[in-house]
C-alpha cells in the first residue's frame, strides 16, 4: 500500500495550518475525508438532489435507489444478515440513543441492572443514565485494570439475574484498548443478556463482522470512517428490532394512519422518521468504497505498524506516560507530559501543525479511574505515516522546551 | 501568533509556583468554578471584612499553566482592593482577554498592570479564553455570595 496515495486523496493535506503542514492526529474525534466523498456531496446536490420515498419523480426515484445501495453496502461492510437491520441515524451517540430509549422502555424497570464498563464514552453511559432516571434501573460498571483492559472475570461477577442488558465499547477511544466483545457476548448469551457493542472508534480500524460476533447491536458513526457528518449506523439483529417499539415519530415511518389508530411501517423505515441525511448517505457510500480499495488487512496492518513506531518512540521523550497498555491496542495513544497540562501540550502542538486533542476525551469515569483530570491524545488515521510520528516527537520536544523541563 | 506571547515567562512562573493557594484562614465567601470542557475546577475562598474590603483571596484547583497562573495573578492584585475595585479589576480583566482593550484603572499600579497584561496573548487563541477567566468569574460569584457554581459554559 502507498501510503502517500492515500495522503494524496485527502484535499485537506494540501493546506497548512499556522504556515506548517496539517498533522492530523485526531482522527478518533473525526477524521478527515477523501476527495470521492466529498466529490459525490457535491455532485449529487448538483445533479441529482431529491427527497427519498416520497415521490414517483424521476430525482426521487433515483435518490431513493442510491440510499438504498448505501444500505447494502453497509450491510456488506459489517456482514450482516440482511439490509433491514441496518438503520440510519444522526451518529453512533443517536444509535445508543435509539436502543436505549426503545428497549429500556419495554424491558427495563426498577431494579433492574445495566451493565456497562469504566472504558465507556459518554456517550455509552449518560443514555442508560436516562434509564436510571426515568426508571430507577441500576447501572453497574466493569472494572479495568491499570493496563486499560476489561477484567472479564469481575464483569462475570457483575452479571445476575437482574441484568437486562450489557453495553460495552469494542475499542477504547482513549487507551486504544481493543476489547474482547466476542467473549462477552459469548458470556452475556449463555444467561441470555443481549449485548450492545459501541463501535465508534472501532468501525474504522477493525474488521467489522456482526454475525461473527453475534452481538444483538452495534453502533457506528460514519463521520469517524472517513464519511460526511451527520450519518450514523444502528446494526439490529432482526428479532430484536421487530420487537422494539419506535423512537421517533413523524413522517416515513408509518404504515397508515386514522384519527385512533397508527400502525408502523416495517424494518428499516420504522426507525428512519422525517427527512434523513440524504446527500450524506448516498456519499457515505464511497467511504465504504473507500475503506474496502484500501482493504482492512492492509488498513489494520498499516495502522499497527504506525502505532507500535510511536509507541516506541514517545517511550524514548522524559517526562512523556502514556496511557494504558493494554493487550491489544489500536492507533489511539493517550499522553501526559509531567510538569505540562494537556491543554497546554494542544496549544503548543497546534503551532506546529499538530492537530491532538486535550480533555477527559468524553471519558470523565476512565480519568477518575486512572487519577487523571485530563490527558492528550494522538489518534491515527489511514492517511497517517511515520514522518507524522517524528513530527509529533518534534513538537513534544518543543512543549518542553517552552515550558524549560529538565 | 507567537507561543511566546502567550507562554510568557511571568506565566510559566506563576503556572509553576501559584501564589495563594490553599484554603485562607477565616474565609466568609467561597464559590466553585468548573470547566466541562477539561474537567479544570478551580475554589476561591474569600475573607470581606465589615468594610467590604477583601483580607483575604486564595485558590485551590488544577489546570493548565494559563489558568493556574491567570487565578494566581489574581490573587494578587485583588487582595486588599475594595469590594468595587476588585469588580472593576475583574471587568477590565474580562474585557481585555476577551476584546483586547487596553487596562486603565487607576486601581493597579504599573507592575501589576504589566502581571495582568502579561495574559493578554489569550485572546489570540479563542479556544484558550476560558481557561484564564474561569478563576475571574468564580471571584465574581463569590464576591457576590451567590452560592452558585460558575461553568465556563454558561458564562460569556
Amino acid at each position: 500500500m502507498n501510503i502517500e496515495n492515500i495522503k494524496s486523496q485527502f484535499p485537506i493535506f494540501s493546506k497548512k495550518i499556522n504556515g506548517k503542514p496539517l498533522v492530523y492526529l485526531d482522527s478518533s474525534n473525526s477524521s478527515q475525508k477523501p476527495i470521492s466523498v466529498i466529490n459525490r456531496l457535491e455532485s449529487f446536490y448538483k445533479n441529482e438532489f431529491s427527497n427519498i420515498g416520497r415521490s414517483i419523480h424521476s430525482l426521487s426515484v433515483n435518490a431513493t435507489n442510491k440510499f438504498d445501495e448505501t444500505r447494502m453496502s453497509v450491510k456488506n461492510f459489517i456482514n450482516a444478515n440482511s439490509k433491514d437491520e441496518i438503520i440510519f441515524t444522526k451518529n453512533a451517540t443517536e444509535s445508543i440513543n435509539l436502543i436505549a430509549s426503545t428497549f429500556g422502555q419495554q424491558n427495563i424497570r426498577r431494579g433492574d441492572e445495566i451493565l456497562i464498563t469504566e472504558l465507556e464514552h459518554h456517550s455509552n453511559y449518560v443514555p442508560w443514565h436516562y434509564l436510571r432516571e426515568s426508571k430507577g434501573a441500576i447501572i453497574k460498571f466493569a472494572p479495568i485494570n491499570d493496563d486499560g483492559d476489561i477484567i472479564i472475570g469481575e464483569l462475570e461477577k457483575l452479571i445476575s439475574s437482574k441484568t437486562k442488558i450489557i453495553a460495552i465499547t469494542h475499542l477504547s477511544n482513549v487507551t486504544g484498548t481493543i476489547v474482547p466483545v466476542k467473549e462477552i457476548i459469548d458470556i452475556a448469551h449463555k444467561k441470555n443478556i443481549p449485548v450492545l457493542v459501541d463501535g465508534c472508534q472501532s468501525a474504522p480500524h477493525l474488521k467489522i463482522d456482526v454475525k461473527d460476533l453475534d452481538c444483538d447491536f452495534y453502533a457506528i458513526s460514519g463521520h469517524k470512517v472517513y464519511g460526511p457528518t451527520g450519518v450514523g449506523i444502528l446494526y439490529g439483529k432482526k428479532k430484536w428490532l421487530e420487537k422494539l417499539p419506535p423512537y421517533i415519530g413523524g413522517g416515513g415511518m408509518i404504515s397508515e394512519v386514522t384519527k385512533d389508530k397508527i400502525s408502523y411501517a416495517p424494518l428499516p423505515e420504522k426507525f428512519e422518521a422525517g427527512t434523513m441525511p440524504t446527500a450524506e448517505v448516498v456519499a457515505f457510500n464511497e467511504s465504504i468504497k473507500f475503506m474496502e480499495s484500501i482493504g482492512i488487512k492492509n488498513l489494520v496492518n498499516h495502522e499497527r505498524e504506525l502505532t507500535n513506531y510511536a509507541l516506541e518512540k514517545l517511550k524514548t521523550i522524559n517526562s512523556v506516560k502514556i496511557i494504558g497498555n493494554p493487550k491489544n491496542k489500536a492507533g489511539v495513544i493517550s499522553f501526559t507530559i509531567k510538569g505540562i497540562h494537556p491543554h497546554d501540550i494542544a496549544t503548543i502542538l497546534d503551532e506546529e501543525g499538530v492537530a491532538v486533542r486535550a480533555g477527559h476525551h468524553c471519558c470523565q469515569i476512565l480519568h477518575q479511574r486512572l487519577n487523571l483530570t485530563a490527558s492528550a491524545r494522538a489518534s491515527f488515521g489511514v492517511y497517517n505515516n511515520k514522518e507524522d510520528v517524528d513530527v509529533l516527537c518534534k513538537a513534544i520536544e518543543n512543549c518542553r522546551k517552552v515550558f524549560d523541563l529538565k | 501568533m507567537d507561543l511566546k506571547e502567550l507562554y510568557q515567562d511571568i506565566i510559566l512562573e506563576h503556572g509553576k509556583n501559584p501564589r495563594n493557594f490553599g484554603k485562607c484562614i477565616g474565609f466568609n465567601h467561597e464559590a466553585k468554578g468548573h470547566n466541562p470542557l477539561c474537567g479544570d475546577q478551580v475554589q476561591v475562598y474569600l475573607k470581606l471584612n465589615e468594610k467590604k474590603n477583601v483580607e483575604e483571596l486564595t485558590f485551590e484547583g488544577s489546570g493548565c499553566a494559563i489558568s493556574m497562573a491567570s487565578t494566581s495573578i489574581m490573587t494578587e492584585l485583588v487582595k486588599g482592593k475594595s469590594f468595587e475595585t476588585a469588580k472593576k479589576i475583574v471587568n477590565e480583566f474580562l474585557n481585555m482577554v476577551k476584546n483586547g482593550s487596553q487596562i486603565t484603572t487607576q486601581d493597579l499600579n504599573e507592575d501589576q498592570k504589566i502581571k495582568v497584561m502579561s495574559l493578554s496573548g489569550v485572546k489570540q487563541y479563542p479556544m484558550r479564553v476560558k481557561c484564564a477567566t474561569l478563576s475571574w468569574h468564580t471571584l465574581v460569584s463569590a464576591l457576590e455570595g451567590k452560592n452558585t457554581d460558575v461553568n465556563t459554559e454558561k458564562v460569556d
